[in-house]
């Protein structure tokens, strides 16, 4: 059986939502955080995906999907050492009681 | 000759004002009050120097020359059109000169007698200062503009004195109807000041006063109402100066602003303010003469029913002071009268030159009368005439010195006064017989309403005084100026004062009309031996009876004809009512409540959506979500 380029589109795009979902409905950081890396996940299938099909010859959207990998990492590495010091200060990383800065 | 030192004459005041203004408080009172006077005695040297090298200098063919020592440009509009600030130095502005900074400086000296003790007395003369100043700066002015801005800083000099009391509510009342009354005449004023430049092109007086007739070429042919551009602009500047200078119908204040110290009401209130108007008159007495006799004729109307009325109303007042300020405005419209009946050349200029005359006289002797009650005040502690009678014993030098006033101002030879009525009457005859006529009476009436005043205070029944404050004789300091004043009042009749000051600028010798003099000293007379039989023993019945017999006309008169009564019918009951009422109302409820409305429907709105910032990420990302979601189903299916 043939892979075709549709059949990455729509593995990518489940994901996409199913990041959405979780950023939009989790109420713990860390699933927060998760729910954005399956969102980039997402977009580096695609990266990827659309070299592989469209352009063989071309080596771009390989090194694009490296570094989102890159940058996700050290996002990630950013956001948890926040989340830990939330958690430090008010013992908790429930997203709907960081509203210390709201008042 | 160069004469750049008489800007020292302006700055000096305005350096003492700022200083006794701002650190005045620092200084004892009498630190304060002599460097007050101190100044005013340089500026007054000053003043003499600058008159006497003015007058010393070589006529131009006959004729004096104005002097410019100073001019500059403060606001330029166009090539022709610029407001300037400068010093202009002609007969009448230093004949100003003399007799503001000798009257100041006798003031400034009275004062430290007068006000001593009194709270604020840095204050007052830091004002004194500033009034000195601004009077200074308007007889020196170039331009009609410089005028209308000292102008306006001798009337706040003004309400800021007669309001010197300000705990005291008839003060505060006065003030702000000096104030007010005179404001609205400067609307007059200045309309008058805008039509003029708009139509010559200039500010200047020199242009305006030259006589050439090129100047009004603009305005050839632009009338309104049957009269030329230029005489409306001529009689709106004379509103301005008939509210400055107390003439019927806006007299009303004068009487009022003597609530302010007595020393400022010789100041200001007779001497220099309230006789700018006649000034400004004389100052643009060429353009009244040859563009607008007709608003002249009405000039010496209104002088002679304002002098007619203000005798009247002060032969039957209680008040010394008020006896006074009416004496004023009497006064004033003989000034205007005679300037409104004079012509311009050689003789026929006699009214200007005696209009001017009496002006020095006037401000010298009227200075003199109000110094002298303020010294009688400070004796008896009030201004009725029924608390006074019999001082000529306590007070020999007061009284003595009031007489010579009394004098000077009802015309008795050889006093000053006698010299510029005669030449104001005889140029009342010779403009017509009426006016000559009425001018006569009012003169008579003059020496009856102060011969009145004269016995009431100085003899009739001594009134009783409670032991330990029997009336004494004033400091010498208060009698010193009395004194100056009575020496200038016997003599400066004398001075040939058509030498120095006439219409076309050239030497005017007069001579005493016989007829004239002789009827005038005649009428002043009889009119003084009435008064000494109905007021000399203060017992005499026929006063008491003539009042009852004219209980109508006695009344009306004492309280001034109603006219007050009509201005407050006026103002409160019709403008106030009708028309300020009614936009106060549009203002409160139109437009403060549109904006209200505006401000109001705001509020409400953000109440509604302020929970739309919540703070949680989640919550805009949903929104967010939504959004893209309803473009993408907006793109693909609409």
């Amino acid at each position: 059986m043939e892979i075709r380029l549709e059949y990455y589109l729509i593995i990518s795009t489940i994901m996409l939502f199913a990041g959405i979902y979780g950023f939009i409905t989790r109420r713990n950081l860390l699933a927060v955080l998760i729910s954005v890396e399956l969102m980039l996940n997402s977009v580096d299938i695609n990266f990827a995906a659309f070299n592989r099909y469209l352009f063989p010859d071309a080596m771009e959207g390989f090194f694009f999907a490296l570094f989102a990998i890159g940058v996700s990492a050290a996002e990630t590495a950013v956001a948890i050492a926040i989340t830990i010091n939330i958690y430090r200060n008010i013992r908790n990383i429930q997203v709907h009681h960081l509203d210390t800065m709201k008042h | 000759m160069s004469m750049e030192y008489a800007v020292l004459i302006l700055l000096l005041p305005l350096v003492t004002f700022l200083l006794l203004g701002l650190v005045g408080t620092r200084f004892s009172a009498r630190t304060a009050g002599l460097i007050g006077s101190g100044v005013l005695a340089v500026v007054a040297c000053l003043a003499y120097v600058t008159a006497w090298n003015y007058f010393s200098m070589p006529r131009v063919e006959g004729v004096r020359v104005p002097v410019v020592p100073l001019n500059f440009e403060w606001l330029h509009f166009t090539d022709q059109l610029h407001i300037d600030l400068g010093i202009l130095l002609d007969p009448i502005s230093v004949m100003m000169l003399v007799v503001i900074t000798t009257v100041s400086l006798m003031v400034h000296l009275y004062s430290l007698g007068y006000m001593k003790g009194e709270r604020g007395f840095q204050r007052y003369y830091a004002f004194l200062s500033l009034f000195t100043f601004s009077m200074l700066g308007l007889v020196v002015a170039t331009n009609i503009f410089q005028t209308y801005i000292f102008w306006e800083l001798v009337g706040v000099s003004s309400y800021l004195l007669i309001g010197f009391y300000y705990t005291k509510p008839e003060a505060v009342a006065a003030s702000k109807k000096a104030f007010i009354v005179t404001r609205f005449a400067d609307l007059g004023f200045l309309i008058g000041i805008l039509l003029l430049s708009y139509f010559t092109g200039t500010f200047s007086f020199e242009r305006l006063t030259s006589g050439d007739a090129s100047v009004f070429a603009d305005a050839a042919g632009v009338t309104f109402l049957g009269g030329s551009v230029i005489a409306w602009a001529v009689a709106l500047i004379f509103i301005g100066c008939a509210g400055k200078s107390a003439m019927f119908p806006l007299h009303i204040w004068l009487p009022d602003a003597m609530e302010g110290p007595t020393p400022v009401s010789a100041l200001i209130h007779a001497a220099t303010m309230v006789v700018a108007g006649v000034y400004l008159v004389a100052r643009l007495f060429p353009v009244y003469f040859f563009q607008a006799p007709e608003v002249l004729v009405m000039i010496a109307v209104v002088g002679a029913f304002t002098s007619l009325y203000a005798a009247v109303v002060a032969c039957v007042q209680t008040d010394i002071k008020r006896v006074l300020a009416f004496s004023t405005i009497s006064q004033i419209g003989f000034m205007m009268v005679a300037l409104g009946v004079s012509g311009m050349e050689g003789h026929e200029g006699l009214g200007y030159m005696a209009s001017m005359f009496h002006l020095f006289t006037h401000a010298m002797f009227k200075a003199l009368l109000f110094l002298g009650a303020g010294a009688i005040i400070h004796a008896v502690h009030s201004n009725e005439m029924k608390y006074m009678g019999g001082l000529r014993r306590q007070m020999p030098i007061t009284h003595l010195t009031f007489l010579i006033a009394c004098l000077a101002i009802s015309g008795i030879p050889p006093f000053s006064g006698f010299f510029s009525k005669d030449e104001i009457l005889a140029a009342c005859f010779e403009f017509s017989p009426w006016m000559g006529g009425i001018m006569s009476f009012i003169a008579a009436l003059t020496a009856f309403y102060m011969f009145r005043l004269y016995y009431n205070i100085f003899w009739a029944q001594p009134a009783v005084h409670e032991p330990g404050h029997e009336p004494h004789e004033a400091p010498a300091n208060m009698t010193i100026p009395l004194v100056i004043l009575a020496a200038i009042s016997c003599v400066a009749g004398f001075i040939p004062f058509g030498h120095f000051v006439s219409a076309d600028g050239q030497s005017l010798t007069t001579h005493l009309e016989g007829s004239v003099a002789v009827t005038s000293v005649v009428i002043a007379c009889v009119a003084i031996g009435i008064a000494t039989v109905l007021y000399r023993k203060g017992t005499n019945p026929v006063p008491a009876h003539l009042a009852e017999r004219f209980k109508g006309l006695h009344k009306a008169a004492y309280h001034r004809f109603y006219i007050d009564e009509f201005y407050q019918f006026v103002t409160h009951r019709i403008i106030f009512r009708y028309i300020s009422r009614p936009i106060a109302w549009f203002d409160r409820h139109v437009i403060d409540g549109a904006l209200n409305g505006l401000a109001w429907s705001a509020q409400r709105l953000s109440y509604a959506i302020r929970g739309l910032q919540s703070g949680q990420i989640q919550q805009y990302a949903y929104v967010f979500l939504l959004g893209t979601l309803i473009i993408v189903v907006l793109v693909l299916w609409v």
